[in-house]
């Protein structure tokens, strides 16, 4: 029965997810310390942010590899607006909305045309990173703030627990709860497991469809923000192959890449599995080279468990 | 020709703990055509593919003109002159003709290269003998259904099978087309090719069959000449059990009229289209393939739009230009491809009998998990969808319970007007009869059904009157004193004596 292995790739995620945190406290003394959680927490919060919402994406079906050049744009623009000293909370709204319309793009060529998200996405990936370039010419924007809501986007924490953790996690729970709860997720469910016979039980295909992108670029811009405030400058380069690690992410956590079947919950597992993993190697001092090659066997066993008969 | 007699004796197969196939048998004489008839699951096509190599028996013996053999693979099948053609042809829609029939055995040259020119002088031969007049260098894809099934004989014959099984070969074939298939069949059958036939439609085994096998719950029940059997003992050979009457009765007169179409139209597919149906009716439509029923209730439902005419529901004229429009004026659609169209298959039979209903399910957005179960609870058992319960994906179930869920989905939001397409289309004979007390119970309650159908007795034993459709044309309405050879006369323009 299928609802078994829904289960099972998600508790296979996150059995994963704790094997291999054992491994790695047994390997490395450093790697079970709070400081440390904390910070893997840290760095797990940008790609989190991405695959969240690629979920949305992947589980109606589509792919988003935009998301990486979406991430840049709206970082570049916001450093520029702090930098012209508009007020942090406005720039941030702005920048945001900006990147869900940016997303909102890739959905209305796909939704209205009827045209493949890998291509669309891939177009609008080269666009936005043009974009990137042309709107920072080439260089970074720097010296954006010493305090705010900005700066502890990405650098600030309470109690030790990093600010950029508390946002992924929210923005969990409120996903979560919006997929599992509303009929927006159910529709977004019925789009990727049957988008034929979701339009003819009256649901709003089209429209749903085009959001998903939308929903996208909003999260890229989110973790735009967190990226920007941690570096302090927007680099026209930031956030590249960001795509695939959510992707991966994604995949790790069990959703089908074909769609219709999948979970928020297993996002997150699958973002901190490849976090620790990274975060790990780094302590055994595996050089950056084999880190690599690890990362991309991980994900192979992965889906070589979890395949389905 | 020589033929070949085959036997199967003690066959038995299981997948994991599930028996399939528990001591089965099965003898084909030389230029026989026999039926092999069970509901869906009993195993027919299991042993079919144990037949055809596809997969392996777990015991048993099969003897092949006295000889025992054993087939492992799909060539081995080959060898002994056994051809499979299953349901879902095989045909490669961008391939030609003879690439399809010679695929993996194309003939060679001396220098090794593919022999294009022989297989195309072979393949037109053939495909001649079969009275099929196309050119084998045409792509396969733009054959009929009708025409793959005859070039997937024609391949048989040209690797030289003498035993041809055929899965459902009519289902998706007009009344013409299954006639011109049965006379091949016949002329072959004079040449000592035997055939092994499975079919749905049972009234098609008493017109071409000689002998018939039925299996239940993958075991053997017996053998018999079909001209020894009536319909209604093969059918409770079949079940199990007496089944009563195939339709229901209807006792309840249809009231006033709740739809009026007026000479709707779209594009080439249908035009000119009008007629009225009355609250509790059963309203037929019938049609060759193609004629362009499944367009005309589409464009009812605003799945693909009329362009031309009108639509009065209750007098008032309305416009329908998507699903959703049609479903807020109290209308319903169970789809021509339950698979495709109507399921979200991998999906909880809860979801998929939520999937229609989510916007009065709902509050501000919000479903309730409690809510969705208890509605898809509710209506599990009031359509008797056997199931453990409703969380198991709707492909677990068997095609007459997958019905049953499609239908259930509209149930939910108390329909006037259902409109259903090929509503038996995959089901069994029992679950077939489940399907029409569902509708006949409708209507008594004064739902307007619409019901499209190919199956000429359903459409006969169902409908209170019927509109019979030829190339998109409205051939006429029938009223009373409906039968089979009055609807093919309109279907076909042709009237047989």
């Amino acid at each position: 029965m299928r609802k078994l292995s829904f289960n099972r790739s998600k508790y296979g995620a996150l059995a994963g997810l704790i094997g291999l945190g054992a491994l790695l406290s047994i390997l490395s003394p450093s790697f079970l310390t709070l400081s440390n959680i904390m910070n893997v927490l840290n760095q797990v919060s940008l790609n989190g942010l991405v695959a969240i919402g690629m979920t949305f994406v992947i589980l109606s079906g589509g792919i988003d590899l935009s998301v990486g050049s979406i991430l840049a744009l709206s970082g570049a623009v916001l450093a520029s607006m702090l930098k012209g000293g508009m007020p942090q909370i406005i720039a941030i709204l702005i920048a945001l909305v900006m990147s869900a319309v940016f997303g909102l793009l890739n959905g209305v060529f796909i939704a209205t045309f009827n045209l493949q998200p890998f291509i669309v996405t891939m177009a609008f990936m080269t666009i936005f990173r043009g974009s990137t370039f042309v709107f920072t010419q080439g260089r970074p924007i720097t010296g954006l703030g010493k305090q705010g809501i900005f700066v502890a986007a990405g650098r600030g924490d309470i109690a030790g627990v990093p600010w950029s953790g508390i946002l992924l996690l929210a923005c969990l729970i409120i996903t979560a709860f919006l997929l599992a709860r509303t009929v927006y997720g159910k529709t977004i469910y019925a789009i990727g497991g049957n988008p034929e016979a979701a339009r003819l039980s009256g649901l709003p295909v089209k429209t749903a469809r085009a959001s998903v992108y939308a929903v996208s670029g909003f999260f890229a811009g989110l973790a735009g923000m967190v990226l920007t405030s941690r570096l302090d400058s927007a680099q026209p380069l930031a956030g590249q192959s960001y795509e695939l690690d959510a992707i991966a992410a994604v995949v790790l956590g069990g959703t089908s890449l074909s769609g219709g079947r999948g979970f928020m919950v297993g996002t997150l597992i699958g973002a901190f599995i490849i976090g620790i993993l990274n975060n790990g190697l780094n302590l055994l001092e595996v050089s950056s080279f084999y880190q690599q090659i690890v990362k991309g066997a991980v994900i192979l066993l992965a889906v070589l468990l979890d395949r389905r008969k | 020709m020589d033929g070949i007699r085959l036997e199967m004796r003690g066959i038995k197969k299981s997948f994991g703990p599930v028996v399939v196939l528990k001591d089965m048998k099965l003898d084909i004489e030389p230029a026989e055509i026999h039926a092999l008839v069970g509901e869906n699951g009993a195993g027919k096509s299991t042993l079919m593919k144990i037949l055809g190599g596809v997969i392996q028996k777990d015991a048993g013996e099969i003897r092949i003109n006295g000889q025992p053999v054993e087939i492992r693979r799909v060539r081995d099948a080959e060898r002994y002159g056994i051809a499979v053609i299953h349901q879902e042809l095989s045909i490669l829609p961008y391939l030609s003709i003879a690439e399809n029939v010679f695929l993996g055995k194309e003939l060679k040259t001396r220098l090794g290269l593919v022999d294009a020119r022989r297989m195309h002088i072979e393949v037109a031969e053939k495909l001649k003998e079969l009275g099929l007049a196309v050119n084998p260098d045409m792509p396969a894809g733009s054959l009929s259904v009708g025409q793959m099934q005859l070039v997937e004989i024609a391949k048989a014959l040209i690797h030289r099978a003498k035993l041809i099984v055929m899965d459902e070969p009519t289902s998706a074939l007009t009344d013409h087309e299954i006639e011109k298939l049965f006379g091949i069949i016949r002329s072959l059958k004079t040449k000592g090719v035997s055939f092994i036939y499975i079919s749905h439609r049972l009234e098609e085994l008493f017109s071409i069959c000689d002998r018939l096998t039925v299996l239940r719950d993958g075991e053997y029940i017996g053998t018999a000449n079909v001209r020894d059997l009536s319909f209604n003992q093969v059918v409770s050979m079949m079940v199990g059990r007496e089944i009563g009457d195939r339709f229901p009765r209807k006792d309840t007169a249809p009231g006033e009229t709740i739809l009026q179409v007026n000479n709707l139209g779209r594009g080439k597919a249908f035009r000119n289209v009008s007629f009225s149906v009355r609250k509790g009716e059963i309203f037929g439509i019938a049609g060759l393939m193609g004629a362009g029923r499944t367009e005309l209730v589409r464009a009812l439902f605003g799945a693909e739009p009329a362009e031309t005419g009108t639509i009065q529901l209750k007098g008032k004229n309305v416009s329908i230009t998507s699903p959703l429009d049609a479903m807020n004026l109290g209308m319903g659609l169970v789809t021509e491809d339950r698979k495709a169209e109507g399921l979200f298959l991998d999906f909880s039979i809860e979801f998929n009998i939520a999937a229609a209903n989510f916007d009065h399910l709902a509050k501000a957005g919000f479903v309730h998990p409690a809510t969705i179960r208890d509605f898809a609870e509710q209506f599990t058992q009031s359509l008797r969808i056997k199931t453990p319960s409703v969380d198991v994906p709707v492909s677990n179930l068997s095609g007459g319970n997958q019905q049953k869920a499609v239908v259930a989905k509209w149930l939910g939001r108390s329909p006037e007007i259902l409109v259903l397409d090929e509503p038996t289309r995959g089901v069994d004979v029992g679950a077939k009869r489940e399907i029409y007390e569902i509708m006949t119970k409708l209507a008594a309650q004064g739902v307007a059904i619409i019901m499209v159908s190919s199956e000429l007795p359903e459409v006969v034993g169902m409908s209170d009157r019927v509109l019979v459709m030829r190339q998109g044309e409205q051939a006429g309405i029938l009223e009373e004193n409906i039968t089979q050879e009055r609807i093919m006369a309109l279907a076909t323009g042709v009237v047989y004596t």
